[in-house]
């Protein structure tokens, strides 16, 4: 057989694949489990990498799933946009799990470890395959996978409350499922189609129908509770607040992105931009409650007294970029967005990181405690400062260059009152942030000791300062992601490579 | 409940019956109405009927914790492995019609069983858990 070209198809399979071995070989040595995760989710990221690069230097290629052809079978298809947020997901299911390994065993019950990554992988499945698919049912389905499994993750917190969390989750995110696949089954209605490509020839001929506006409503609707924008943020700062550490840092880092990128797929490739501008003013919407979501979530990040949370609610203004650069419409702009879900997903990922390390030694999520970190656990409060500094949008770090596309994007199709938002959110974040900084470096209790050093365990500290090295050379080689951005974003605007 | 004669009795004769009814959905499933997630649930209801009637204890020795985490992990995996086993005979992932029964008609359809096979043994595992995990604060 030919392994190249099944290659596709494997990102999603392997994995799925070692969901049900892992428990199984976990019943043989606890250790185990962890190897079989590692395995799966490391080849799941090398094979990723294999794929952008044979899209990017041969165009999107497509994989017929039991060589069903579409419009009949389900279809895996990848363009440059999905090849690229599959390398990043991948890349942060593959750092996680190496930081999973001594996270876990501190914070999940010994008996509980290989059901714990057993879910674990599962929920990365099911993003790989919302990303992979080019079956619109099909990517409903892996959504449920992934959210199913995210419950399972969060309720595995330590704390009590963590089931309340998971729980408010569920309902949210049943309503947000529910809204999806019945805006599907509109579209189904209307088209009788649920590929992808099949349907994005079919639908201009019916954009003037009820049906179609309905559907388009219902999965707008659903996406939105799914990337937690404001308004429809509530179920996150508690999920990401109660789940374990690694878990935090796996879903901010990834499940709302996956989420943004079902959502360019949707306005973008499915719809075309006629549909946008003949129907409802979706992309008016957009930034009216992005801009607003992205003020709302800094100012809400500054009151909290609990790092993750302030960590959430700067998740939830981050989102809104994200929204924003899709909702100009302009390719700038776009590929800044895309940009933006490599860059957030390094830094809030890298965050958690940081956070679950300090929670690891000293068993704290309280901002107050952070202080003499600097001084306390040395690498992990560099890092910290890495991240903040790139999340603030400092030049040399990852998150400059998508804020500077956003602007140039925003300037480019005159979308002037977007500027300032983001002018005041990157203040507001530097408040946020500057306040921990100065916490970890310059303030000390004046009846306080000389500071031991108690740095986190290597395999916690090294795939954080990976990431943190990778916010530098993104930030300095930025040349690299935003190319490919850059012509995912002509593809969806155009609506050309797609076909 | 444990002391209702008829209720017991009456579960006694009729437990080979659903399960035979269970069996039989999931044969059915790939020409008929059914499959394997209905099936596994009535063979999985068979179990709980089991432990609503007869105790937990009783449940717990006829299908022990251990089998049933295995059975558990096996559907998902005959169920993955029928799509691997398809990729290394030359076809793509879940192309039944490359499995060596001669025929891709009869790929197609023994292929399908061993699917729904799998995925009623996964969903019957799933189903006594859920229940077990879900009751076991009361009495255990």
């Amino acid at each position: 057989m030919n392994f190249v070209e099944h290659l596709h198809v494997l990102i999603v399979a392997i994995p799925l694949l070692a969901v049900p071995i892992i428990p199984l070989v976990g019943r043989l040595r606890l250790d185990f489990s962890w190897y079989f995760t590692f395995l799966a989710l490391s080849l799941s990221f090398f094979m990723s990498l294999n794929l952008l690069m044979n899209v990017w230097g041969s165009g999107p290629v497509s994989y017929f799933l039991g060589g069903w052809r579409p419009p009949w079978g389900i279809e895996f298809h990848f363009d440059l946009l999905n090849s690229f947020v599959m390398v990043v997901t991948t890349f942060i299911a593959f750092v996680s799990v190496i930081y999973a390994k001594q996270s876990v065993a501190n914070e999940i019950s010994y008996d509980k470890i290989p059901a714990f990554y057993a879910v674990f992988v599962l929920f990365f499945v099911g993003l790989f395959g919302m990303i992979a698919t080019g079956d619109i049912f099909n990517l409903y389905v892996f959504l449920e996978i992934t959210s199913l499994a995210g419950y399972a993750l969060i309720a595995a917190g330590k704390r009590r409350y963590a089931k309340m969390a998971s729980f408010n989750y569920l309902i949210l995110g049943t309503i947000a499922a529910t809204f999806i696949v019945l805006g599907i089954g509109y579209l189904y209605m209307a088209t009788g189609t649920l590929n992808m490509k099949d349907l994005a020839e079919r639908l201009p001929e019916v954009y003037e129908s009820r049906v179609v506006f309905t559907g388009l409503a219902f999965i707008i609707v659903g996406l939105l509770i799914k990337m937690a924008v404001f308004p429809l943020h509530l179920w996150l700062p508690d999920a990401y607040k109660y789940s374990p550490s690694v878990v935090s840092a796996a879903m901010a880092a990834t499940s709302t992105k996956v989420a943004a990128y079902v959502m360019m797929r949707i306005l973008f490739s499915i719809f075309k931009i006629e549909f946008n501008v003949i129907g409802i003013p979706i992309t008016e919407l957009f930034i009216y409650i992005s801009s607003i979501g992205i003020i709302v979530g800094s100012v809400l990040a500054i009151s909290q007294t609990n790092i993750k949370l302030m960590l959430a609610y700067s998740s939830i203004g981050q989102i809104g970029y994200i929204v924003l650069a899709a909702a100009m419409m302009n390719p700038v702009a776009l590929s800044g967005g895309i940009i933006h879900i490599l860059n957030h997903a390094l830094m809030k990922g890298g965050l958690f990181f940081v956070v679950g390390a300090v929670a690891y030694k000293l068993g704290t999520e309280k901002i107050s405690d952070f202080r003499g970190l600097g001084k306390r656990m040395p690498l992990s409060a560099f890092a910290f400062t890495i991240f903040s500094m790139s999340i603030v949008g400092v030049p040399l770090t990852v998150g400059f260059v998508s804020k500077w596309y956003l602007v140039t994007g925003a300037v480019a199709s005159a979308h002037w009152y977007v500027i300032p938002v983001i002018l005041l959110s990157s203040l507001l974040t530097a408040i946020y942030f500057g306040r921990i900084i100065n916490l970890m470096y310059f303030s000390k209790k004046p009846d306080e000791g000389e500071i031991i050093r108690n740095e986190a365990p290597f395999g916690l500290v090294a795939p954080t300062l990976a990431v943190a090295g990778l916010c530098i050379f993104f930030g300095i080689a930025a040349s690299v992601p935003i190319e490919i951005a850059a012509k995912a974003a002509d593809a969806l605007i155009g609506g050309g490579l797609w076909k | 409940m444990n002391e209702n004669v008829i209720i017991r009795t009456v579960t006694q004769i009729m437990l080979p019956f659903i399960q035979i009814f269970g069996l039989y959905v999931i044969a059915h499933g790939e020409v008929g109405p059914g499959g394997g997630f209905q099936g596994g649930v009535i063979l999985g209801a068979s179990v709980i009927l089991i432990s609503l009637v007869l105790g937990k204890k009783e449940a717990r020795k006829r299908l022990s914790m251990k089998w049933n985490d295995v059975f558990n992990s096996t559907g998902v995996l005959v169920y993955a492995g029928i799509g691997f086993i398809c990729l290394f005979l030359g076809g793509s992932f879940l192309e039944y019609g490359v499995l060596p029964f001669g025929s891709a008609e009869k790929g197609n359809h023994l292929g399908m069983v061993g699917i729904e096979i799998g995925v009623g043994i996964t969903v019957a595992a799933v189903m006594t858990t859920i229940f077990f995990e879900a009751s076991e604060k009361d009495d255990d």
